[in-house]
């Protein structure tokens, strides 16, 4: 039988507030264990929770940057349950009535066809704290630091069918939020991860199968590979005559498996109702419109302009637009660019060395593009000596490197190294005549009909010049002399 | 409306309470008569009225400006606590 | 002048102002007959004579230093459900035998800047669920009119310490009747303002909706008083409102020509002792004679406050009473085997019966299948009994009806039946769920107990509501009862 995978996503992601949703305490991660832990995200017998105005207007941003309906009158709600991250023995969430209802984002498939995935709701809850197993005999230590900090959960239609489709979804909505600035999308912290509802029907099926869900999932390697292994479980019991079991699964990445919670084994009955502590939110239309003005160009928005403005590739411009820093950054070496008279830089060989070069380093560095070690205006001066054939493009990344280790521009380095690219005929050609010299058993070969070794040539005359013949001449002078 | 013990026993799990023997049939009986009183609410006629989440109409969540108000006092928060260790709250050991 | 003990707040307040007597002189006296009397009563949880005498000594170099509000020096106690920093916070309960509070709640806060002393922390129903005060982990209190009988509750250590002169007021909460009920049984003044009018940061919760604090005295005047130093606005409880504090004592002396009084018709029913009734009718004949005009009222819905009621509070309470775990502060059983264990037995053994009782009917009527059947079907009802009261204020400025059905009972009449014990609540819960002020004043003696009537408003209808108590107080003297033996 041929299977189809359902996967829908639940993702928290922490909001950027300065304080608890909830409370005056700092948000702050990496704070020693307890230390923004104060009355409110204790519990302590008396307190009350009122309501961070950031909170809400984060929340608000989100739904409209998704063109989601965002909700004049939303409640908030209590979900119980026992246990010991979560010190009321509740947690405040939404569950009839969210802020945000609805949206929609695009992400574009591996074939560069474009899929529209719906959201169903996005609503403000609290984290919880965190659980400490290690150093501890026997016990479990608590620390509630992340207790009562703002969370939005965002929460998909089952519309993926691939864990390539949910990595996309992940990473468009984590695009999504950082644009926004309501979330700083580290996930090593914590500060976004999902839940993943997967479920397996044979194709063709209407009715989905049994779901399991598969709990905080922190990187897009684990979402895909704990789908993978999960939809795998899921078509071998199926196969072999079992039944799914709708449970709540942990991903193990020692062991890149996913297995039953046994603490979560109990059917839960969450009893929700609306806390009486809190009052309707309710938002009207002057604030939406105050918030929709603060938007900022959106992801989707960006890389349609980049491919107007700059004729790029679709695929270009999704990559670049993937973060705001790397446009922005690839939009000032432009912007620089421009103010160069008489030399051309091509938009494709900026967007190329960004995506290419300058992400190698950063990459192997680990280091984000806002704190590159080269400036966007070093760039430009770079690929302006490309341009104007100074240098040539294969040189242009070793002039990259020696810039990123040395901190020196371009200039200096082409100058020092002697760089400089040969554009001189006679130059080039004395370095073919002493190649050709050199090798006359191969020029001999080539003369009777053995075009491939054209390419040997070219290679020794670059040799020759230690690399520094501009290309094109090169080629030209090279065939014809070899011609005779 | 009456409840059996099987009633009980699952309601007190699910309210994390330890009941004894002897306490259940207590419960069996006060709760059965408990819900024997609310039963009396099925004589309204509820079907043209919302329920009410709030004793005063009109109002509505305040919102607090976002800044940090609190300070570390977990020494002295934690002085109320069974079981601390560096700073964590410590209970038998969670198995997930 | 009479003995300290034998004074108003408002006499303390001249007293004291007037340097005929110091803070430290009226705290001492009052501090002596808590002590006294903790044995017969049991009134008090804790006695916080150390830090009352401080508190007093600073009281009198602000009245020294003519520094001072019209609370400055005055004793009081505090019902044990609101914090105190650095003093024990119990709630009557076993699972907070050993709380000491690290900061104080709002209502506290605000007394202590107004300067007011503390002489200690007043005995109560566990967690405020109970109507005699029976349910006390520190054992029952005692009614000063009678010893074998409860004081009613969850109030009730308030109630007896200002009946019996122990305190010259005490604060209280009122979640369906805790602070009315125990105020008419031991023969005082209870004012329970309008939700949200006084801030419940600090104060234990029960059921959030319906709770509220206020306070019990020998007077409407000494509650004017004490009510515009509690209440207000706090940026803390998302639920108080921000309204400004009017001046609850400049209305106190209007005259009531003209205003109309409500006379609930479904409180007047087979329940109620009659000797209560004639007592009632008789106030309403003094009321009359200074210009009210009483005219019937009918909330049809009423009768069904009691079962909606117990959907409400409990489902708060099971919700409320989660938080305590065993981990971060309260009871912790021996030995837990596991997690579950520390759980179910540290709230087994911290909780008591009535409170096990009122979470498992809230975990009950919130569970999946019951949510709709129970909890919505009482909020649905809640509304209907608050549109019986809007429309009966569009008829009249306050409702008249008897605080309890009957005068105090006797210790362990109750207590096999829980219906039986809720039912004492029959006339004081309908206020709490539509969120209206009311007061209960003394209104006769019985046998020789107190019987007492209630006024209930509109929403922030407090200065009406005192202001035809204290015209009440003025022609009467109910309030002025002192039990035998307690002169």
């Amino acid at each position: 039988m041929e299977w189809e995978t359902v996967i829908g996503l639940e993702i928290h992601a922490q909001l950027a507030t300065q304080s608890k949703i909830f409370s005056g305490s700092a948000t702050a991660y990496g704070a020693p264990a307890n230390a923004q832990a104060n009355l409110v995200d204790l519990a302590y017998p008396g307190v009350l929770p009122v309501l961070n105005a950031e909170a809400v207007r984060m929340a608000v941003k989100f739904g409209l940057a998704i063109n989601a309906r965002v909700m004049r009158r939303s409640i908030f709600a209590r979900k119980n349950y026992f246990y010991p991250d979560l010190p009321k023995g509740y947690q405040i969430s939404q569950y009839e009535l969210p802020i945000v209802c609805g949206g929609a984002v695009d992400i574009v498939l591996d074939d560069g066809t474009v899929k529209r995935i719906d959201v169903t709701r996005a609503h403000l809850e609290e984290d919880a704290g965190k659980s400490l197993h290690e150093g501890i005999a026997g016990l479990t230590g608590v620390d509630l630091n992340r207790a009562g900090t703002p969370l939005i959960e965002i929460v998909s239609e089952p519309e993926m069918r691939s864990a390539r489709e949910a990595i996309a979804y992940m990473k468009k909505i984590h695009t999504l939020v950082r644009y926004l600035e309501i979330c700083d999308g580290n996930m090593q912290e914590g500060s976004f991860r999902c839940d993943a509802n997967v479920s397996v029907r044979a194709r063709g099926a209407e009715k989905l199968g049994t779901r399991a869900e598969i709990k905080n999932l922190n990187s897009f390697r684990f979402v895909e590979k704990a789908i993978n292994y999960e939809v795998a479980r899921q078509i071998e019991l199926l196969e072999g005559g079992g039944q799914v079991v709708q449970e709540t699964r942990l991903y193990d990445a020692d062991r890149a498996e996913t297995r039953s919670m046994r603490s979560k084994e109990e059917a839960n009955d969450y009893r929700y109702f609306p806390d009486p502590d809190l009052l309707p939110v309710e938002i009207d239309q002057l604030y939406i419109d105050t918030v929709c003005a603060s938007l900022p160009e959106l992801p989707d928005q960006k890389a349609q302009r980049l491919r107007q403005d700059f004729a790029l590739s679709a695929y270009d411009a999704g990559v670049l637009t993937s973060s705001a820093e790397l446009a922005d950054y690839f939009e000032t070496v432009l912007e620089k660019a421009a103010s160069i008279p008489d030399i051309v830089i091509s938009p494709k060989l900026a967007a190329n060395t960004i995506m290419g070069e300058l992400a190698g380093l950063l990459n192997r560095d680990g280091i984000e593009i806002s704190g590159s070690r080269v400036a966007p205006a070093a760039l430009t001066k770079l690929l302006a000596r490309v341009a104007d054939g100074t240098i040539s493009g294969k040189m242009a990344k070793d002039v990259l490197e020696a810039m990123w280790e040395e901190g020196t521009d371009a200039d200096a380095i082409i100058e020092a190294r002697g760089w400089r690219q040969i554009t001189d005929d006679s130059a080039i050609a004395a370095a073919i005549d002493a190649v050709m010299a050199a090798n006359p058993s191969q020029l001999a070969q080539y003369r009777s009909g053995k075009d491939k070794l054209f390419g040997f040539f070219v290679g020794q005359a670059m040799k020759a010049t230690q690399g520094k013949a501009n290309p094109a001449r090169l080629n030209e002078l090279l065939k014809k002399k070899l011609s005779g | 409306m009456s409840l059996n013990r099987s009633d009980i026993v699952n309601i007190a799990r699910l309210a994390r309470l330890a009941l004894t023997e002897q306490e259940i049939p207590l419960y069996v009986e006060g709760l059965s008569r408990i819900m024997g009183l609310v039963g009396e609410l099925d004589r309204a006629d509820t079907s043209q009225v919302e329920p009410m989440a709030h004793p005063l109409p009109g109002q509505r969540q305040r919102l607090r400006f976002d800044s940090v108000t609190e300070t570390d006092r977990h020494e002295l928060y934690q002085r109320n606590a069974p079981q601390v260790e560096a700073g964590l709250y410590l209970v038998p050991r969670v198995i997930e | 002048m009479s003995a300290p003990h034998d004074m108003s707040v408002a006499e303390l307040s001249a007293a004291l102002q007037a340097r005929q007597l110091s803070s430290v002189e009226v705290t001492r006296a009052f501090l002596e007959r808590v002590t006294r009397h903790q044995a017969d009563l049991n009134a008090f949880i804790s006695i916080t004579a150390e830090a009352a005498l401080v508190e007093a000594a600073q009281a009198d170099a602000r009245l020294r230093a003519k520094d001072a509000g019209p609370l400055t020096g005055v004793p009081i106690a505090h019902k044990d459900i609101f914090c105190t920093r650095g003093e024990k916070t119990t709630c009557g309960s076993r699972m907070l035998a050993n709380f000491v509070s690290p900061y104080d709640a709002t209502v506290v806060e605000r007394l202590r800047a107004a300067g007011v002393v503390m002489l200690g922390k007043t005995n109560m129903d566990e967690f405020a669920m109970g109507s005699s005060n029976e349910t006390s982990f520190f054992g029952p209190v005692k009614n000063p009119w009678d010893v074998a009988r409860v004081p009613g509750g969850s109030s009730g250590g308030s109630a007896a310490a200002v009946a019996a002169r122990l305190t010259p007021a005490a604060t209280a909460t009122d979640t369906g009747g805790s602070i009315r009920q125990p105020a008419a049984l031991c023969g005082v003044t209870g004012l329970k303002p309008t939700y949200g009018r006084v801030s419940r940061f600090g104060m234990v919760a029960f059921a959030s909706s319906l709770d509220q604090g206020g306070l019990i005295t020998r007077s409407a005047e000494d509650a004017a008083l004490l009510l515009g130093a509690m209440a207000g606005f706090d940026e803390r409880d998302s639920t108080s409102v921000e309204l400004p504090v009017p001046d609850y004592n400049g209305v106190l002396g209007q005259p009531i020509k003209g205003l109309k009084i409500g006379v609930l018709k479904e409180f007047f029913d087979k329940g109620l002792d009659p000797e209560i009734e004639q007592h009632i009718r008789a106030a309403l004949d003094l009321l009359r004679s200074q210009g009210a005009v009483i005219k019937d009222v009918s909330l049809p819905n009423l009768p069904l406050s009691v079962p909606t009621y117990y959907v409400v509070a409990p489902a708060e309470c099971s919700s409320n009473l989660a938080r305590f775990d065993g981990v971060r502060y309260g009871h912790r059983c021996d030995n837990p085997r596991d997690l579950l264990d520390l759980y179910q037995r540290s709230r087994g053994e911290g909780f008591g019966a009535e409170v096990k009782r009122r979470i498992m009917t809230g975990t009950y009527v919130l569970s999946a299948g019951y949510y709709d059947a129970f909890y919505l079907k009482a909020q649905r009802v809640r509304q209907l009994i608050s549109n019986d009261f809007e429309r009966a204020f569009h008829e009249v400025d306050v409702v008249i009806g008897p605080t309890t059905p009957t005068t105090a009972f006797e210790l362990g009449a109750k207590t096999s039946d829980p219906v039986t014990m809720y039912l004492n609540d029959i006339y004081t819960i309908g206020a709490n769920l539509a969120g209206l002020p009311a007061i209960s004043l003394p209104c006769g003696l019985s046998h020789g107990l107190p019987t007492a009537m209630q006024i209930i408003g509109p929403h922030f209808g407090e200065e009406r509501l005192l202001n035809v108590a204290h015209r009440y107080q003025l022609e009467s003297d109910w309030h002025r009862r002192v039990p035998p033996g307690f002169a």
